[in-house]
C-alpha cells in the first residue's frame, strides 16, 4: 500500500538492503548495533534517579544506564533516528500532520490502539532488554539466541492478536 | 583487525555522539524511506496485505549478517569486540509476547514510532510517549521481581552454541529461509490484491 501522500516509497527490499548496511556500519564503527527502546529506558532511568536515586540504584533494569540520559550512546542514535525520518519525509513530501488510521475509523480509536500499542511495547522491551531495532534486528544478524526467541514471540503474538485492532484501518 | 574502530581506536566522548547521530540519521532514513513510519504499512503485515515489515527486516538481518561473516572471515573486524545482545531466555520470551501485543496495537514499534511522530503523525507521538511510561513502570515493577528478570542468563549465546553448527552453515539456513519467505510474501501479496 502506497503513502496517502507525497512520493511513493522504496522498493522494499533496498531499503532492507540500505538498512542492512547502516547495522553493519554500526557494527564495524562501534561495534554495536542499532536500537529505540534503550533510549527510553535511559531517560526513564535518569528520571527515576533525580527523584529518587536509591531507588534506581536497586532497580536491575535502571542500573543497566549508569550514564545518565546526556551521555548514553543510543539516546544520541535515537535523536539522529528522529531527524533522519523528517529528512527522508520531508524530500518525499511526506510530513503532514495527522491521525493515521482507516477511512473509516475513528481518531479516538486509533490514538486508544496507539497509546495501549505504546504501553505493551515499553513493558516488554524491558522484560526483554530490547525491542525490534535493539533485540530482533540486531540480535538477529549476530544469531543471538534470545533475539531470535524474542522475534518468533513477537510476531506469533501480534498475528494472535491483530484482528481485534483491524476496525481501526477499515 | 582493524574493526570496530570505537573498540580498537579510543575514540572521544564527542566523536562517539557524532558518529551515534550520524548512523541514527541513516537508520531513520532508511526506515522512513522503506514506509515503515507508517502504521498502516506496518499492520499490512499482520493482515497479510502488505508483507513490507518482513521484507525489509530480512533483506536487512541478511545483509549486515552476511557482512559481519565476511568481515571477520577476512580478519576485519573482531567479533569478539562486537556486543552480541545476551540471552535470557524467560524474560524474552515472555517480553516478546508482551511486545507482540503491543505491536498489533500501536503498529508502530518503539524506533518506527519516533518516525512516525517525527514525520508529523499523532498516533506515533502518543506511541513514543506511552512506550515510555511502559518502560518506567515496568522499570520500577521489576525491581520486586528480579528473579524473572534474570531468568534463564545465557551470557551472549548464539545459535551456533545450542545448536552445534558452524555459523557458516546456520548464515546458509537463514539466507534460505529468508528467501523461500520472500518467494511467499510475494504470492500472498498477490492473492490479498487479486
Amino acid at each position: 500500500m502506497g503513502p496517502d501522500r507525497g512520493r511513493a516509497y522504496a522498493d522494499p527490499y533496498l531499503a532492507g538492503v540500505g538498512l542492512g548496511l547502516v547495522l553493519l556500519t554500526a557494527f564495524v564503527v562501534m561495534g554495536r548495533g542499532l536500537g529505540a527502546s534503550g533510549a527510553f529506558a535511559s531517560g526513564a532511568a535518569s528520571l527515576v534517579g533525580m527523584a529518587t536515586p536509591p531507588y534506581a540504584a536497586q532497580s536491575p533494569v535502571f542500573v543497566r544506564y549508569p550514564d545518565g540520559f546526556f551521555r548514553e550512546w543510543i539516546v544520541f542514535e535515537l535523536a539522529g533516528v528522529v531527524l533522519g525520518g523528517f529528512l527522508s519525509a520531508k524530500l518525499a513530501g511526506r510530513v503532514r500532520v495527522e491521525i493515521e488510521r482507516g477511512p473509516h475509523a475513528s481518531a479516538p480509536r486509533r490514538m486508544l490502539g496507539a497509546f495501549a500499542g505504546g504501553t505493551f511495547m515499553g513493558v516488554g522491551a524491558v522484560f526483554a532488554r530490547g525491542c525490534t531495532s535493539g533485540l530482533a534486528l540486531t540480535g538477529g544478524a549476530l544469531l543471538s539466541v534470545g533475539a531470535w526467541v524474542f522475534m518468533l514471540a513477537t510476531f506469533a503474538s501480534a498475528y494472535a492478536v491483530a484482528p481485534l485492532f483491524r476496525k481501526s484501518w477499515r | 583487525m582493524i574493526a570496530p574502530f570505537a573498540e580498537v581506536q579510543a575514540f572521544t566522548e564527542a566523536t562517539r555522539q557524532g558518529i551515534g547521530v550520524a548512523i541514527g540519521l541513516a537508520f531513520g532514513f532508511a526506515l522512513e524511506r522503506a514506509g515503515l513510519g507508517s502504521a498502516r504499512k506496518l499492520v499490512g503485515q499482520f493482515h497479510l496485505t502488505d508483507l513490507t515489515v518482513f521484507k525489509v527486516m530480512f533483506s536487512a538481518i541478511v545483509t549486515a549478517m552476511l557482512g559481519v561473516f565476511w568481515l571477520g572471515f577476512f580478519g576485519v573486524l573482531d567479533l569478539s569486540r562486537v556486543y552480541v545482545p545476551e540471552t535470557f531466555l524467560w524474560p524474552q520470551l515472555v517480553g516478546g509476547l508482551v511486545f507482540g501485543v503491543g505491536f498489533a496495537a500501536g503498529g508502530l514499534c518503539p524506533g518506527t514510532a519516533c518516525v512516525a511522530a517525527a514525520t508529523g503523525r499523532l498516533d506515533g507521538f502518543a506511541a513514543v510517549v506511552r512506550v515510555f511510561a511502559g518502560v518506567l513502570v515496568a522499570g520500577l515493577t521489576l525491581e520486586r521481581a528480579p528473579a524473572f528478570y534474570d531468568a534463564a542468563a545465557r551470557g551472549p549465546q548464539t545459535l551456533s552454541e545450542i545448536t552445534g553448527l558452524p555459523d557458516g552453515v546456520l548464515i546458509f539456513i537463514v539466507v534460505g529461509v529468508a528467501l523461500l519467505g520472500f518467494a511467499v510474501a510475494e504470492a500472498v501479496e498477490r492473492k490479498a490484491h487479486a
